[in-house]
């Protein structure tokens, strides 16, 4: 069975009064043919990866492969325990391990792509923070990762997750509307409150191009990974007090495709245009390429 | 439209920064370390394309290396390999170049002396998140994704060797995926390239050489 719209999705885990991730696991079974119980393994298992990357990001920061980044997820984490901060408390430690993550995959370190690598700390930068701050074992966020797949395999379908076609949108975009669509589900909300997140989240990245500086996966990688986190989380605050989108979120995703083909081929992870194409990021790629 | 697995949104585990850079490099150099049959003594690899320009940035080098070793995508060795291999006696070398046209951006050319003194040329590209198709091995015209248990025999070109090997793997209730038979002159050695839905044993490699135009199979599992 496959779900082509979040509009079913939500439908169905409404009416039989279930999340959405509970929807997607099963959904993930019969197609895999196998018991429920080890797809939930599976993707403990990647749980229990991320967990990891954003702990060795915080306590062992290392300069990434093309030395532009590093280290800044731990000053953000320093910041935040030594200072009340303006974001607040639960927003610093969130975006702090989304940083942490993008500089552990930087430098070769383990991640699990969400969707991709370049986007991979969002996700384990907000459900980390929801685990300790709300007190969830494994197993719910591990239902929350299934929300957020599910919500990921719509977006894979109708637009994309991939920056070389779909600009940046369609790798930190999807994964921050992905993590807002798990974040309602495991705050209590709604399947519709879910989708209405999802389709927020989204709504602030159309158009967000793919610009990674000497073709590196480190500027602006790693800082739009912790911002994706930021809007996961306020997105999801949005969906949980009942803001509706206006534009409905199947009808986001598919102008989220629309726009990512619209884009030229500059703005598409060749690191032609954008930031990569700045005095700055023109530099940096001579430096970077001429040292070898 | 493609079908996604929620593994395919949420995975793979992977070592970064790059699912066509980093963990598709690494799968190709598993892939030719599968042809050689082992890990090689020399590998000389040629840098095509991106793959040339960002190579140190992605650790493409690292993870090239890291696959003919025999690592997996996720293993945080890779980081090290380089030290790994001048410990395990393999020798390497990249050349950054252009290797023309019609050739994919992320491409790279192994030339490899395997441990038994065989000379090859494996050449392949990485696609895009981390899928990657050997298209050349030596001057052969081959497509193997690594995605399927795949054979690829070495054989004299006379009549009937292709269905007396699909034969032995009917014999064994093996599904043949794909196929594709190549050689450079009319009876002469060929080779064949079978891609298989189930794992093929050692039971049924040794009754493929027992045919007689058989010189030898190579079992490559899916990387
Ligand atoms: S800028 Fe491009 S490479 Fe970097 S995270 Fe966004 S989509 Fe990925």
């Amino acid at each position: 069975m496959h779900y082509y719209n979040v509009k079913d999705l939500v439908e169905e885990a409404e009416k039989r009064a279930v999340t959405i991730g509970r929807v997607v696991k099963e959904m993930e079974a019969e197609n895999l043919e196998v018991p429920v119980e080890q797809v939930e393994e599976r993707m403990l298992a990647q749980w229990l990866t991320m967990k990891e990357s954003a702990e060795i990001g915080l306590s062992e920061p290392k300069k990434s492969m093309g030395g532009l980044i590093g280290g800044e997820g731990k000053k953000l984490n320093d910041y935040r325990l030594n200072n009340k901060t303006l974001a607040g408390q639960r927003m610093n430690k969130a975006v702090s391990r989304a940083l942490a993550v993008a500089e552990v995959n930087a430098s070769m370190g383990k991640i699990v792509a969400a969707p991709t690598a370049g986007s991979s700390g969002i996700l384990p930068g907000v459900l980390l923070t929801v685990q300790e701050e709300l007190n969830l074992d494994d197993r719910r966020i591990v239902d929350g990762l299934f929300t957020a797949s599910g919500i990921g395999i719509i977006i894979a379908q109708k637009a994309s997750i991939s920056g070389a076609e779909g600009g940046c949108q369609a790798e930190c975009g999807a994964a921050a509307a992905m993590a807002a669509a798990a974040l309602v589900e495991l705050a209590g909300g709604l399947p519709s409150q879910a989708g209405e997140a999802c389709a927020i989240a989204l709504k602030n990245v159309l158009g967000l191009i793919c610009d990674p500086v000497a073709g590196l996966v480190e500027v602006p990688c790693a800082k739009r990974n912790a911002l994706g986190a930021s809007l996961a989380l306020v997105s999801a605050d949005m969906g949980l007090a009942g803001i509706k989108s206006v534009i409905p979120v199947d009808e986001v995703i598919v102008a989220m495709g629309e726009v990512g083909c619209s884009l030229p081929d500059s703005l598409r992870e060749t690191a032609k245009g954008g930031l990569a194409a700045t005095p700055t990021g023109r530099e940096l790629a001579e430096r970077f390429l001429g040292k070898f | 439209m493609r079908e996604y697995s929620c593994f395919d949104i949420l995975g793979p585990v992977m070592v970064g920064p790059s699912s066509s850079h980093t963990a598709g490099a690494v799968r190709l150099g598993r892939l030719a370390r599968a042809i050689a049959g082992g890990v090689p003594k020399e590998a000389e690899i040629i840098l095509h394309g991106s793959f040339s320009q960002t190579y140190r940035g992605h650790g493409t080098d690292l993870a090239l290396i890291g696959g003919l070793l025999g690592f997996n995508t996720d293993d945080v060795r890779i980081r090290n390999s380089f030290a790994i291999a001048n410990e395990k006696g393999l020798s390497f070398k990249f050349i950054p170049a252009n290797l023309g046209e019609g050739f994919h951006p992320n491409t790279v050319r192994f030339f490899l002396i395997s441990a038994e003194d065989e000379k090859l040329s494996i050449t392949g590209a990485s696609v895009g998140g981390g899928n990657v198709v050997i298209t050349h091995i030596n001057d052969n015209e081959i497509e193997l994704k690594g995605d399927l248990p795949t054979l690829i025999t070495t054989h004299h070109d006379i009549p009937g060797v292709i269905s007396r090997v699909s034969g032995v793997l009917a014999e064994y209730k093996i599904n043949i995926a794909f196929m594709r038979v190549f050689r450079k002159e009319k009876r002469k050695l060929a080779h064949m390239v079978v891609e298989t839905d189930d794992k093929v044993n050692s039971a049924i490699i040794n009754d493929i050489l027992k045919l007689e135009p058989i010189v030898s199979v190579r079992s490559i599992e899916p990387v």
